[in-house]
């Protein structure tokens, strides 16, 4: 059992512990909170939690309750007033919000209106927020940053499945005789899953692994064959195994026969796609393609994960898809160890899918189904011709280009730091700045983003609230109050609460819109919009919650949980069912509900695929080589908590760039020099580390923003990779492009 | 036989198409998934443009002075700025590609009709596209259009 406590404190001094989970990365972890005099001082995993069977990994252990206890904490509510931001109290900020809101609701109407929220809040916030901009202003301009982390996932999901929903578990780990590490390099983003693929792989009978990144990650020096494809190829990649599994005969053909639709257009699409010539536009040989395919083929057992690698990158739900068709094509899903897992990277990312404070209906529900929204309008006791559903929710970065042209002009962003996290961060930041704008910014810190913005709210965080979040295997855990938030800050879910009865929000018949007391009110709430639905949440009550400690759902009432959805192979394909019609996956194109229902899949899966189109900014003359980003296994995200303890700060202070030994070689630099990394869009500067990253690429960790740089930082000696990647993202999920940009290097002075 | 005039007013206004989407691409570079979008679908056209230059071929050049002149859509001489003459230039764009669609269409029936399965096998492979463009520019326009006509400068 992994443990940690503050310096000078031994177990006998605690003076209790209290349930929760981490929230520092999607695992989910079981941990206790240690507290000591009304302050959190450690943590522990819990040793019967399912999900990590008491480890934590290094950001759990320091950050999750370092990251809260820090000194810098806001803890009051802040209004610009002659452009600098003052203390305020919460009854004036919260009217300076009003009036805005007012103002522009009368003016411009719902339109006006945007809310981008996070992948770190917890259930009952986001279904606040769902209901707030759903039903109390109506406007469609809702989403998280969990665009940029999960969306890919959902979508692949949709896309062959119809609905959302992880297939499989982390117990499938334990079972399987072959793993595929998809663009995830787990090492970095789930220490913990990663140790229990290592108990596998140091045990008997290890599983073999296959790993697709084009960096020599710790997973990559672990396999069996390890694809080092060129970033933005991946599609191609997944053709070319799928075309293998196909020609070898390595289907499983009843399987495919009666739960699959559309395998002679898959088979077409992935004609071309010889193992030669993936070869070649991948930059890997055609024999470990092969091998790959026949891992793949001939395994009895095999798990996927796939994360940020394929949805971060070109034709990123496309390649993701890919994954689900091998799985159908093999028949390798709902089963013990042949579990299909389209990861997430947010702790409660999950939540924001189920709810739809992202681009998502609550409970999984279709925008484009009629009956759906009644039943939402019908919940919620409003008038469906409120709740938007003309088009899918507005994406985030076409909220933020709404906001550039100045037709959104209230923007409300909770618990995220797009100043850091979203691509091309000069633009992020003169849009946030816009005078015109009026932004609301709701964190811990005083981020990146929230000192651009015209009122920050202090929020209470992780240990000073009480509410659910699920992980992303299903698997819902209750993160208690421990401790009272710092000064007057206030839980997210509370502030929510206050906006919808300053704006007196109401239902049809005049009762308040949100006339909920507290968290478990929200949760029942959430429940009742569950039920019936593929994440149905009705049988998971707190007291279940508090008894059981962690929960998959779904869950009725009386039944056990699903362990792993499909079992039966029978998919949310019906129309009247289904969270999504579905994509054309080259251009995004809505199918429609005529084109699905011809489709005839009625329970079955969906094969679906797209020509490979390859990158949109290849290197050139100019820009020579691929710039690719990731994580720290030390850092979460903008590393608004990460940075704030000192053993993770001390263990990853500063940005760095890797790049391979040839091009270094070739550009006549050495290990530790100082570099200029440029884009079209702008530059960082950053010491060179020689690494086993593939010739052509240079990587950079997407942590390193500015708030504990000097003042000026972002043009001196700017580090936040997104200063360098570009505004585009996946025809399908929307989710931005962050690993496919090009770049070209230089040897600099040091400027800092 | 009038096939021909119909496959050179098809081919035609792949090239038109083509050229339209390149137009579009050009001038809306601030929202990506156009600019990109275009110059995947003008890419598609360009290459049933190439397709089609086979078939022609081989049922000889329309007459000169006949129907296409006519029948000829016009592409897009110049593109509009602004929110709002992004959405006219995607209805523009809607035109052209549903005229190109219909145009699919008909060769396609004379080409079942004459029996003609090289003609059907180049059918089979551009007209699907063609649809998908239509669904695409479809799409597009339905989540721009109420930003556009309510809350947009």
């Amino acid at each position: 059992m992994d443990q940690l406590l503050a310096d000078g404190i031994d177990e006998a001094d605690v003076d209790r512990w209290v349930r929760s989970a981490c929230v520092l990365c999607s695992n989910g972890c079981g941990c206790d909170i240690a507290v000591k005099d009304g302050r959190m001082v450690g943590v522990r995993g819990v040793a019967d939690d399912p999900i990590n069977h008491g480890r934590l990994g290094p950001k759990g252990l320091h950050a999750s309750w370092q990251g809260m206890e820090h000194r810098d904490r806001l803890t009051t509510p802040l209004v610009r007033r002659d452009g600098e931001l003052v203390p305020a109290s919460w009854d004036e900020a919260m009217t300076v919000v009003v009036e805005r809101s007012r103002a522009l609701l009368d003016e411009i109407g719902p339109l006006s209106h945007g809310f981008y929220t996070s992948g770190q809040l917890f259930l009952e916030e986001y279904y606040a927020l769902a209901i707030i901009g759903k039903a109390g202003i109506g406007t469609p301009h809702m989403d998280g940053n969990t665009r940029l982390c999960t969306a890919t996932a959902a979508f692949s999901l949709k896309e062959t499945f119809a609905a959302d929903g992880q297939p499989g578990c982390y117990e499938d780990l334990d079972e399987c005789d072959a793993l595929f590490l998809y663009g995830h390099n787990m090492a970095a983003t789930q220490t913990v899953t990663w140790s229990r693929v290592l108990d596998r792989l140091d045990g008997p009978e290890p599983p073999v692994l296959v790993v697709v990144d084009p960096r020599e990650t710790p997973v990559a020096r672990r396999a069996a064959v390890h694809l080092a494809v060129n970033p933005g190829t991946n599609l191609a990649l997944m053709l070319a195994l799928v075309r293998e599994v196909l020609e070898n005969g390595w289907t499983d053909d009843a399987f495919v026969d009666a739960h699959t639709v559309g395998l002679e257009e898959l088979r077409g699409q992935a004609a071309p796609w010889t193992p030669e010539h993936a070869a070649e536009v991948c930059g890997v040989a055609p024999a470990d393609i092969r091998e790959a395919a026949r891992i793949f083929g001939t395994s009895q057992r095999v798990v996927s994960t796939v994360l940020q690698g394929f949805y971060q990158s070109a034709q990123a739900t496309a390649a993701s898809c890919q994954v689900n068709n091998l799985h159908l094509l093999r028949g390798m899903i709902g089963r013990p160890g042949a579990g299909l897992l389209q990861m997430n990277g947010q702790p409660t990312a999950q939540n924001n899918r189920d709810c739809g404070a992202d681009g998502d209906l609550p409970g999984f529900r279709n925008w484009q189904n009629p009956a759906h929204v009644e039943e939402l309008a019908q919940l919620w006791g409003v008038d469906s011709l409120v709740i938007p559903h003309w088009a899918p929710p507005t994406h985030a970065m076409q909220l933020f280009r709404y906001v550039e042209q100045g037709s959104i002009r209230f923007l409300w962003i909770s618990a995220t730091n797009p100043a850091v996290s979203l691509p091309e961060l000069a633009r992020i930041r003169e849009i946030i700045a816009e005078p015109e704008a009026f932004v609301v910014v709701q964190d811990l810190y005083l981020t990146e983003t929230a000192e651009l913005a015209d009122v920050v709210l202090p929020a209470a965080g992780w240990g000073e609230k009480t509410g659910t979040f699920t992980n992303t295997t299903r698997t819902v855990h209750l993160s208690e109050q421990t401790v009272d938030p710092p000064g007057e800050a206030r839980s997210d879910l509370e502030i929510f609460l206050d906006y919808a009865r300053r704006m007196d929000f109401r239902r049809n018949d005049g009762a308040p819109l949100l006339d909920w007391s507290g968290p478990e009110d929200a949760y029942r709430a959430w429940q009742e919009c569950s039920r019936g639905r593929p994440c149905d949440y009705t049988g998971i009550s707190y007291e279940d919650l508090r008894r059981e400690g962690a929960i998959t759902w779904p869950r009725r009432p009386g039944e056990t949980s699903v362990q792993r959805l499909y079992a039966d192979a029978d998919f949310a394909t019906r129309a009247e069912y289904c969270e999504d019609y579905g994509h054309d996956l080259l251009t995004g194109a809505d199918v429609g509900k005529e084109a699905f229902a011809a489709l005839a899949a009625n329970g079955r899966a969906i094969l679906k695929s797209a020509p490979y189109a390859g990158p949109h900014e290849p290197p050139d003359d100019e820009y020579r080589l691929r710039f690719t980003t990731g994580r720290s296994v030390y850092h979460f995200h903008t590393r608004t908590k990460t940075a704030r303890a000192p053993g993770l700060d001390a263990a990853a202070p500063s940005v760095w760039v890797e790049m391979a030994a040839t091009d270094v070689a070739e550009h006549g630099f050495s290990d530790g020099d100082i570099i200029e990394v440029r884009s079209r869009r702008g530059r960082i500067v950053a010491p060179l580390r020689v690494t086993g990253i593939r010739p052509g690429a240079v990587f950079a960790p997407f942590h390193y923003g500015y708030w504990d740089a000097p003042e000026g930082a972002e043009q001196r000696h700017p580090t936040a990779a997104n200063e360098l990647t570009v505004t585009e993202w996946d025809a399908v999920s929307k989710q931005p492009v962050f690993k496919t940009a090009a770049v070209r290097v230089a040897r600099t002075e040091d400027a800092r | 036989m009038k096939l021909p005039v119909y496959l050179s007013l098809l081919a035609e206004s792949e090239t038109t198409l083509a050229d339209s989407y390149l137009q579009v691409a050009g001038v809306h570079g601030d929202e990506p998934d156009v600019h990109f979008l275009c110059l995947t679908m003008a890419a598609q056209c360009q290459a049933h443009r190439r397709m089609l230059d086979g078939v022609v071929a081989r049922y000889g050049e329309a007459p000169a002075g006949h129907e296409p002149e006519r029948l000829h859509a016009d592409g897009m001489r110049e593109s509009r700025t602004g929110p709002l003459g992004l959405l006219r230039d995607l209805q523009d764009l809607y035109l052209l590609a549903s005229f190109t669609d219909v145009t699919w269409m008909m060769v396609k029936q004379a080409a079942q009709a004459l029996r003609d399965a090289d003609l059907l096998e180049v059918v089979d492979a551009c007209e699907h596209e063609i649809a998908v463009h239509v669904r695409w520019l479809q799409t597009r326009m339905k989540q721009a259009a109420p930003q556009v006509l309510i809350a947009a400068r």
